[in-house]
């Protein structure tokens, strides 16, 4: 899994009937230090995130294995949102 | 999947069981303007490709499915020969 | 999934039989801004998608085996699954 932070939605009308109802939203990997990394995905809402927050992002088949994702031609669905990441310094 | 040519060939008498009798080709990246990109790799051949045409390859775990499956270790296998370059259209409808 | 820009196709008369029934893309990812990169991808078209639309394509095998053949299990690691409208940033990205 990988934590990310929200960039937008992406609509689409003309799509694999499978992904009707399912929301889609742009999210950039981010470093646990909060910093962007480069690159983003776009994946699949299952938990009802919003704009501005950190989620916990699932990628590759398991993304099918998320609540409500059964058989859905899915690559990336967001599992999860971060409350707060606490990193212990050596 | 990418576009790719096949430079050359790839001769291991040692190998796994399964990949026994399987050509082996080594293939190089293109892309959208069929120029190189990347290293070049070493591919399974599915289809009976030859040195110097244009093919496309699979990665991953789907690269065993055009053989036995369960059994046989590849991540990148050749599984179309693309008629020429000439069929590599961009920018009109077909 | 990721978000790439229709180039056009790819004509391949001798292929794995599982890709019969779509045609194969040439797709270069797009950023979310809608920048063109470096990296071009050929994909399946489940969707009916056009050259010059905006597409989101899935990169893992059962997905785009199932929306592209049918049926699971084919050698292929990607396909177009949707057609995008429109990308909607938040303002603090534009």
């Amino acid at each position: 899994m990988i934590i990310a932070r929200i960039l937008g939605t992406v609509v689409s009308t003309q799509k694999d009937e499978r992904l009707f109802g399912k929301k889609l939203l742009i999210v950039r990997p981010i470093n646990v230090d909060g910093s962007d990394t480069t690159g983003y995905v776009v994946a699949v809402d299952t938990v009802g995130a919003g704009f501005h927050e950190r989620v916990l992002v699932v990628a590759g088949s398991s993304a099918r294995l998320a609540q409500g994702m059964k058989d859905t031609p899915v690559d990336a669905a967001i599992v999860g949102v971060i409350d707060s990441v606490d990193i212990t310094k050596d | 999947m990418q576009l790719a040519r096949v430079i050359g060939t790839v001769v291991a008498t040692v190998k796994n069981d399964s990949l026994e009798g399987r050509k082996l080709l080594v293939v190089q990246t293109l892309n959208k303007d069929l120029e190189p990109t990347g290293k070049p790799m070493v591919a399974v051949d599915s289809v009976g490709a030859g040195v110097g045409e244009l093919v496309f390859w699979c990665r991953g775990k789907e690269a065993s499915f055009p053989f036995k499956r369960e059994d046989t270790p590849t991540d990148c296998t050749i599984i179309a020969i693309v008629d020429s370059d000439a069929h590599v259209t961009q920018g009109s409808r077909p | 999934m990721i978000l790439a820009r229709v180039l056009g196709n790819i004509v391949a008369t001798k292929k794995n039989q599982r890709y019969e029934s779509a045609s194969i893309m040439l797709c270069q990812q797009v950023t979310p801004e809608g920048q063109e990169t470096a990296t071009t991808v050929l994909a399946l078209n489940a969707v009916d998608a056009g050259v010059g639309d905006t597409v989101l394509i899935v990169q893992e095998g059962w997905s785009a085996s199932t929306t592209s053949t049918g049926k699971a299990g084919a050698a292929i690691d990607s396909a177009i699954v949707g057609v995008v409208d429109y990308v909607d940033l938040l303002k603090d990205e534009k």
